[in-house]
């Protein structure tokens, strides 16, 4: 996780943006300090994307402003977006163009000398695990090394901010792994990383904090392990006995929510402790034996579903 | 700094046009075949003067292929999803008009500049020191004049090139029948020659007549003026549209 301090890599202030009668971005406010890693998570329509494309350039909002390392980008957008990396879901990149063309014409955009160029782009292929085809054109890379050369373009010129939006979104294993190794140790170097995703698990495990947005308004902002404990009422006990059981058998004032797997059981409570008292008076009742039993906090996809329900 | 970011941008945006587009199969067939089966048509098997209508096939040459490599350039990255990555880099809608423009004017420049050389050797031409003074100008301005106009065509482009490929030939083929190339300006009169005076290809041919024959029939700085307004004006247009239409179909 990367070292936070005080100065805002990117300010969204108020951001509104509407469709004709259609608000897809209402109000939405946040701050990413310098070198922290931050999860944009929402529903498919909760206006990730409509966000993501005002805060790089790419739409100019209605009301709200965007400052990028501390430059306005509807006053300095040039200026501005010279210090950010996107990378979209998919490999938008030139297949007519091998990888080192792609990589070069970027660092170019970015006004690095020949030189830069060509030694940057010679070591991210490498280190990106392109090095043998890098000179083949893109048109038949496998989808994993498309995003793997399209994450080459956005980082060429080693920005402050880089922008991630879903771009591991059906990859195989071994390219998902090389882009977030990546990816982490480019905010371990100083780099600040946003990344919209669909994957709870990979937000939990890569972010330092999370904005959940639904219908086009923030609903949450916190680190995962804050939300989680905001939602007590979302622990539960899981229980495998010996044979299946009537799920009324457990109806009662400490457990609001019974879901049952075969024999597999899980209890969503507050009090885990006046749970557990009434699963085993249930068990010692019925002469059920347990055979597994285990507490769970809330996950962070729980909050999630608990929060994007809320205000659907 | 930004006046030099925007440079860099606009020549980054031509270099990459040029690496990606000039091999495309569009651009071969709307700028280099379509003409040359016009070129065949008209004149092969009739008894013409290649001196009279010369100027106005090596403005034809010039307006196809100038105007080929634009309308290409934005559905097409729209329908590869590049279009959205580019507005991310530091470029601006101004930035991307312009860039497209310098990249189609290079293609007609490379081209019309070919054409001319094989005229030098087949058609009787008078060069003299109208030529050399002129003719520099009017490639460089009717080549940017007709890429601007292949830019402002593909400007309110969806992701689909086919489309636009069609409104594309829709406007350009009109006007190379309405601007003195298959009948001489000086023939014309009466509505005919109203509606030819409306058409920016009409001066070029004018000027070219001027500066390869002697022969224009409008004042030459009026030829290049007219040009250099219809330049701005596509310029202007293009970023416009484009600045209004930039996210349809993304």
């Amino acid at each position: 996780m990367g070292q936070m301090n005080n100065i805002s890599a990117i300010v969204a202030g108020g951001l509104t943006k509407r469709f004709g009668d259609f608000v897809a971005v209402d109000n939405v406010s946040f701050d990413v300090p310098e070198k922290e890693f931050f999860g944009l998570l929402g529903p498919n329509g909760a206006g990730k994307t409509t966000t993501i494309r005002m805060l790089t350039g790419v739409l100019r909002p209605e009301e709200g402003k965007v400052s990028i390392m501390g430059l306005d980008m509807d006053r300095d957008p040039l200026l501005a977006k010279s210090s950010l990396g996107v990378i979209p879901e998919i490999g938008n990149v030139y297949l007519d163009l091998s990888a080192r063309e792609n990589l070069e014409m970027f660092g170019r955009f970015y006004g690095l000398s020949r030189r830069a160029r060509a030694e940057r782009t010679s070591a991210l292929l490498e280190e990106l695990g392109l090095g043998g085809r890098a000179d083949e054109r893109i048109k038949r890379f496998s989808k994993g090394m498309k995003q793997r050369v399209s994450i080459g373009c956005a980082i060429i010129h080693e920005p402050q901010v880089i922008f991630l939006d879903e771009p591991t979104e059906g990859l195989d294993v071994q390219s998902r792994r090389m882009i977030v190794e990546k990816v982490k140790r480019m905010n371990k170097a100083g780099s600040t990383v946003v990344l919209t995703t669909h994957n709870i698990e990979e937000a939990n495990q890569l972010c330092d904090r999370v904005c959940i947005i639904n219908r086009g308004k923030v609903v949450a902002l916190d680190t995962p392990d804050r939300l989680r404990s905001t939602f007590e009422g979302a622990r539960s006990v899981e229980v495998t006995f010996d044979r299946p059981v009537e799920r009324s058998a457990f109806f009662d004032r400490c457990i609001t929510k019974v879901e049952e797997k075969g024999n597999k059981m899980r209890f969503y409570t507050s009090d885990p402790d006046q749970a557990i008292r009434k699963i085993m008076a249930v068990r010692d009742e019925k002469g059920l034996t347990i055979m597994e039993l285990n507490t769970l906090a809330p996950s962070l996809e729980d909050v999630f579903v608990k929060l994007t329900e809320a205000t659907r | 700094m930004n006046m030099e970011i925007m440079v860099r941008g606009v020549t980054s945006i031509a270099l990459k046009d040029i690496k990606v587009y000039y091999k495309k199969a569009p651009v071969f067939i709307f700028g280099l075949i379509l003409p040359t089966f016009l070129f065949f048509a008209f004149f092969m098997g009739r008894q013409l003067d290649l001196g009279t209508y010369y100027p106005g096939f090596l403005a034809m040459a010039l307006f196809f292929t100038a105007s080929s490599v634009g309308p290409l350039i934005t559905p097409w990255e729209k329908q590869a999803g590049t279009f959205e990555r580019l507005l991310t880099l530091p470029v601006s809608i101004p930035v991307l008009v312009l860039g497209d423009t310098l990249a189609g004017a290079g293609f007609g420049l490379i081209i019309s500049t070919m054409v001319f050389v094989a005229g030098v050797f087949i058609a009787p031409l008078e060069i003299g020191l109208v030529s050399l003074l002129a003719l520099p100008l009017l490639f460089a301005l009717g080549n940017l004049c007709f890429s601007a106009l292949g830019v402002l065509i593909s400007s309110p482009a969806g992701p689909v090139p086919s489309n636009i490929m069609m409104l594309s030939s829709l406007i350009r083929f009109p006007l190379i029948f309405i601007s003195g190339i298959f009948v001489p300006l000086a023939e014309m009169d009466g509505a005919f020659r109203l509606v030819t005076m409306a058409s920016p290809l009409t001066y070029l041919v004018d000027g070219l007549n001027h500066a390869l024959m002697d022969q224009g029939v409008l004042p030459l700085a009026l030829d290049i003026s007219v040009l250099l307004v219809f330049t701005i004006a596509f310029l202007l247009g293009a970023n416009h549209i484009l600045k209004n239409k930039a996210m349809k179909g993304l």
